[in-house]
């Protein structure tokens, strides 16, 4: 290497270690950046961690009034099955326990009537009474098929047991922590962007950077390397949470979301100089980026499983950015798939990049006037 | 060899000329104002000596260098300071003045000395944001002159700021061409163009009418000078028997006299004991803006 390449080369350097820490002491002291980037995606991870990965065993409140027989003879396994279910708690006034169900106070209510089990249950959250009634019935049944096997000294004829295809730990934040990782991804990346577009040429501060001896390339570098950095600490605080706080499980192949999350940066900072492009004031461009991730990450199961949602909406989804950046984040992250499944993400991303990077490149404008 | 050489500068929006036909030279070390009215062309017309917007045609070369395309030869011996303040936001004025010279590859030392300079040694740890009107642009021009640049260029440097923070802005303006710089400004200020500059640029709708220096431009005009003797000390006979007055009228400073020989007026107005309180009003950078447009100078 020659004398003046490697002086050149310590230039560039310079400027882009410089610009670097300009650009990161810009964002670090911008409380609303550093809020809505890491702070608000973490009070979700938060609230669905920590508040509603418990749901999923909600009990039933029932009302026991008088002595129940079905209650009495169950043996100690079955009994253990059904205080998993059921949430029992003695009365003797049927009055005052029909008034508790009425009030929602209690979900239903059971007596014995002349060998017939009564349960009075109200209809105003239809589908714990559909719960209700159903494992009723099935205890109900259980100990019928119990007594008569009894009897004849047969086993049942059929049988069933459950199991399910995911590791037993997989709870909630398993699913939650990618997805809110993604959109608080997209989120600063996008915001970043925009606001960096908008700001530089309001202040002129791109002309005056264009008249310094100061590459482009240099610049842009910069700026993707300062956001990228954000991002993998980001995503440093919520896998470090997610496993200290909630017992997250990280499954083999999560190193893989480390490329995957640079990748789904680039894409979210392209959309980011789109809005930047596409609007006047430093304040519009943080709204239309605002306005381009909020819905995007409802659309694509950062706050919850899109499983449910009707076909045309997953179609929909699946043109969205960030879908491909949960789905991937997930699969490598939790779900236990290997390596090479968060390439196909990865690709899409880029690909949607580089499409909306040429289409801002476009739109691009030096000044705000 | 000229620092700056125009020839026949044009840019157009739309059907607006906003420059039109522009040539101008500017020798090495001088200083130089552009002035004249918001919307005459004069950013505009600087952005296209600077480099940054391609002219629709016509040339201008800086140090013997072509401007356009972006030249990467010119730019480190250029400065400037363009009109909004041009920061990086949230930095303190010592990050930010560290920024610009670690892009020009200058030592953090040498832009601290800089900020010195300016008089913002107070100031160096306070965020841009919370700088006043007159210390943004002082860091603004000490960002601008952090590489020492052999060119400067300084698009209104004291727009927007009162006249008290403008006058202090002079101080350090006027002392930029020592040492053989080569300064171009703008203002719209026509007493700051004269305050500063060697040379005056006065232009009007895309145009430099005149080019010159301040008092060769208001030499130029051939103007009547005025000449005001406090009030109640003349009266009219006494004003008729003046000699070479053209006009005189009363006004609350006194009476005004017109005159294209003030030496014979003043020798009278001395003989008769009336100089206490006489002022000589001679013409003015506005007087000679009325005079090529033929309209008051509003800046």
């Amino acid at each position: 290497m020659s004398a003046s390449t490697s002086e050149r080369l310590g230039a560039r350097t310079t400027a882009f270690v410089a610009l670097s820490r300009a650009i990161l002491n810009g964002f670090l002291r911008d409380r609303s950046s550093v809020f809505f980037s890491v702070i608000f995606p973490l009070m979700f991870l938060v609230l669905f961690g920590g508040v509603f990965s418990n749901q999923g065993q909600s009990r039933v409140d029932m009302i026991q009034v008088g002595d129940v027989a079905l209650l009495e003879t169950m043996d100690a396994e079955t009994r253990e099955d059904f205080e998993a279910t059921f949430e029992v708690t003695e009365s003797d006034d049927l009055d005052a326990a029909l008034e508790e169900v009425r009030a929602g106070d209690a979900d239903v209510a059971i007596v014995m009537d002349d060998g017939v089990l009564v349960a009075h249950y109200t209809l105003t959250d239809q589908t714990k009474a559909a719960t209700t009634a159903g494992a009723l019935r099935a205890f109900v049944d259980g100990a019928n098929v119990g007594a008569l096997a009894e009897e004849s000294g047969a086993d049942p004829p059929f049988a069933v047991r459950f199991s399910s295809v995911e590791d037993e730990s997989l709870e909630v934040i398993q699913f939650v922590t990618p997805g809110l990782l993604g959109w608080a991804v997209a989120m600063s990346a996008a915001f970043g962007a925009a606001a960096t577009l908008q700001g530089w040429r309001q202040s002129k501060l791109l002309r005056r950077l264009q008249l310094a001896p100061v590459s482009t390339r240099t610049v842009v570098a910069a700026r993707i390397v300062v956001t990228v950095g954000i991002a993998l600490v980001q995503m440093a605080i919520f896998v470090g949470l997610g496993v200290v706080a909630f017992g997250l499980e990280l499954s083999g192949a999560w190193w893989m979301a480390v490329p995957l999350l640079v990748v789904g940066t680039l894409c979210f900072m392209s959309l980011g100089l789109l809005a930047g492009a596409v609007t006047k004031t430093q304040e519009g461009a943080v709204n239309a980026a605002n306005f381009l991730v909020l819905p995007m990450a409802f659309l694509s199961g950062s706050f919850f499983p899109l499983d449910g949602a009707p076909g045309w909406l997953q179609a929909i989804s699946l043109a969205m950015p960030l879908r491909h950046l949960n789905d991937g984040m997930i699969d490598v992250m939790v779900r236990g798939e290997g390596p090479a499944s968060a390439l196909l993400p990865m690709g899409i991303l880029a690909l949607f990049a580089v499409v909306v990077t040429l289409i801002s490149a476009r739109l691009f404008r030096w000044d705000s006037t | 060899m000229a620092a700056i050489e125009v020839r026949d500068l044009v840019m157009t929006y739309g059907d607006l000329r906003a420059v039109d036909e522009v040539s101008l030279d500017v020798g090495e070390g001088e200083f130089v104002g552009v002035v004249g009215p918001n919307g005459a062309g004069k950013t505009t017309l600087l952005e296209m000596i600077e480099g940054l917007r391609k002219p629709d045609s016509g040339s201008a070369r800086v140090l013997g260098e072509p401007v356009w395309p972006r030249n990467p030869r010119l730019l480190p011996r250029i400065g400037v300071q363009l009109q909004a303040s041009s920061f990086f936001e949230r930095l303190t004025a010592r990050e930010q003045i560290r920024t610009f010279a670690a892009l020009y590859g200058v030592p953090a030392g040498h832009a601290d000395e800089w900020l010195s300079r300016v008089g913002l040694d107070e100031k160096a740890d306070a965020r841009v944001e919370d700088l006043s009107g007159g210390q943004a642009q002082r860091l603004s021009i000490a960002c601008a002159l952090v590489h020492d640049p052999e060119v400067l260029f300084l698009d209104e440097p004291t727009a927007a700021l009162d006249p008290q923070a403008r006058r202090n802005l002079w101080d350090l303006l006027s002392g930029l061409n020592e040492s053989g710089r080569t300064v171009v400004l703008t203002t719209h200020y026509m007493d700051e163009a004269e305050a500063l500059c060697d040379r005056v640029a006065i232009m009007d709708a895309g145009r430099i009418l005149q080019f010159d220096t301040p008092t060769a431009l208001v030499r130029g005009l051939d103007a009547p000078v005025r000449i005001v003797v406090a009030p109640g000390q003349l009266g009219r006979d006494e004003v008729a028997r003046l000699p070479h007055v053209l006009d005189a009228e009363e006004s609350e400073d006194g009476t005004v006299l017109t005159t294209r020989e003030p030496g014979a007026v003043i020798g009278h107005l001395a003989e008769h004991d009336l100089l206490d309180g006489v002022q000589l009003r001679t013409g003015t950078l506005e007087d000679v803006f009325l005079a090529v447009t033929g309209r008051d100078y509003r800046a």
